[in-house]
């Protein structure tokens, strides 16, 4: 399993600093994808099946495709690839980077912080539909109102 | 590791095996029943009845040349055919065909069949725009539009039989289905996901991702060679997919209708399990034979406006009933 997980979490940091530096935005969306597979199989590995399987379902099966479908819409070709490229000049690195390493230091920190063994519970589809019209009943429901004043958006928007 | 226990070598062999086979079968079958149907003899030349039409056809296309067109964008043109059979044989792992023989029992099985589902929309629209072709994009968007558009109500019609067997593992599923087929109570469900599974196989009349009348020939106009026999290959392999899923969903999976069980319990559900999905391919063949094409827009507003409430409702009425028999 852990094999699994350190696996998997490899692949998933490459392939996410390869959508950053790709300048074809269709490789980045490929890379995107392969990042989000892996992050699914990290759960699956931490014990949370059904998040996994909504992790595909949803990030790679759903969102990813509306992306997709979007790249098409637009055809962006040669033009925002050399844009892009002139964008991504080795000075712009600087400031972001020296934002990271804080960030860097204290996820290093904190895994050295908790050293005893992880809990490995399995939480199964049904404990979360349990935890979500249970105690976050309110937060799904004020999550469907923000999806349905979107819908909304969008179709006042498209209308014209 | 030799015997018909699930996940046994045997049983992965056995599975690998048959469905690659089935799926190269199911081209010549097509088309020789596509000919009874139409009246013509169809492909009848290559061993006897034309069985080996296949075997011809696949020489054919690997002998061909593997050209990608110098506009193509590479990597995408040659990923985007390999993503549709890799993710159809990853979702035969969940099947269950019998008591013991199976790859794999999850307990979010339906769950990923259904993520696979979704990714493989993936291999017509990186086909579509890799191939830098304006018909191929087209092909690509309509795949697109399509796959999100079905997927959605694909999910909603099967909760009703999540709800009934109290279970996202298919073998649960079909456990549960001992007293009596699914198909009854949730028969909304069932024609909802019949048209669903057609949609998502893009299997006529929903193949508008490559309606040749109109757009050459779609996503694939680009493709030859065996990338583009893998396209086929993978739709075909999906067609069996989902003749597998209906009667694992609504028909009973392996048990036997009107208790005509014989001899052990593997022999006989292996049997009845084949059974079944034969008879839905059949069912798919004939639906190609029988019905034209819609409009794109027609596909959307019929989607969207009668499959989705249909679901939607389906869920609501078998909830409150499961609810109102368990207080």
């Amino acid at each position: 399993m852990s094999v699994l997980f350190y696996g998997s979490a490899i692949i998933a940091v490459l392939a996410t600093l390869l959508v950053i530096t790709r300048t074809n935005i269709v490789h980045a969306l490929l890379y995107f994808i392969v990042s989000l597979l892996a992050i699914a199989v990290i759960f699956y590995t931490l014990g949370a099946p059904f998040a996994a399987a909504l992790e595909i379902i949803v990030y790679a099966g759903a969102i990813m495709v509306m992306f997709l479908f979007v790249v098409m819409m637009l055809n962006l070709g040669q033009v925002t690839q050399d844009q892009e490229k002139a964008w991504l000049t080795p000075s712009v690195w600087i400031g972001p980077s020296i934002m990271a390493v804080p960030l860097l230091v204290a996820v290093i920190y904190a895994i050295n912080l908790n050293q005893e063994q992880m809990a490995h519970t399995v939480v199964g589809g049904k404990e979360i539909g349990v935890a979500l019209f249970g105690p976050y009943v309110l937060a799904v429901e004020l999550a469907s109102m923000l999806l349905l004043a979107g819908l909304v958006g969008a179709y006042h928007l498209a209308r014209k | 590791m030799f015997s018909f226990q699930v996940g046994s070598l045997l049983n992965i062999v056995l599975i690998l095996g048959v469905v690659l086979t089935l799926a190269a079968l199911l081209i010549w079958m097509e088309r020789r029943l596509l000919g009874f149907f139409n009246d013509r003899v169809g492909p009848n030349r290559v061993g006897p009845f034309g069985i080996l039409q296949s075997v011809a056809d696949v020489v054919k296309l690997i002998t061909k040349e593997d050209w990608v067109p110098p506009f193509a964008d590479k990597l995408t043109f040659i990923v985007a055919p390999m993503i549709i059979p890799i993710v159809m044989l990853l979702s035969f792992a969940m099947i269950p065909f019998a008591p013991g023989v199976g790859i794999i029992d999850m307990n979010i099985g339906l769950l990923f069949v259904m993520a696979m589902a979704g990714l493989a929309s993936y291999s017509a629209m990186l086909g579509g725009i890799a191939s830098n072709n304006k018909f191929a994009l087209l092909g690509g968007l309509r795949a697109a539009g399509q796959m999100i558009s079905y997927e959605v109500f694909m999910g909603v019609s099967i909760l009703g039989v999540v709800i009934l067997s109290d279970s996202f593992s298919l073998r649960g599923i079909v456990e549960a289905q001992q007293d009596g087929w699914y198909v009854i109570p949730q028969f909304i469900g069932f024609i909802v996901f019949m048209v669903a599974a057609l949609a998502e196989s893009h299997r006529w009349p929903f193949d508008l991702p490559e309606g040749e009348a109109e757009i050459i020939s779609g996503f694939n106009t680009e493709y030859s060679g065996m990338k583009f026999g893998l396209f086929f290959v993978g739709e075909y392999i999906g067609m069996l997919l989902m003749a597998c899923l209906i009667p694992v969903l609504f028909f009973g999976g392996w048990h036997a209708p009107f208790g005509l069980e014989f001899g052990n319990e593997i022999i006989s559900g292996v049997f009845w399990m084949g059974a079944k999905t034969m008879t839905f391919v059949c069912f798919f063949i004939l639906v190609r034979a029988a019905l034209a094409r819609p409009r794109y827009d027609q596909l959307m507003s019929y989607g969207w406006l009668v499959m989705l409430p249909l679901s939607l409702l389906n869920l609501l009425i078998t909830g409150a009933i499961v609810l109102i028999q368990g207080s």
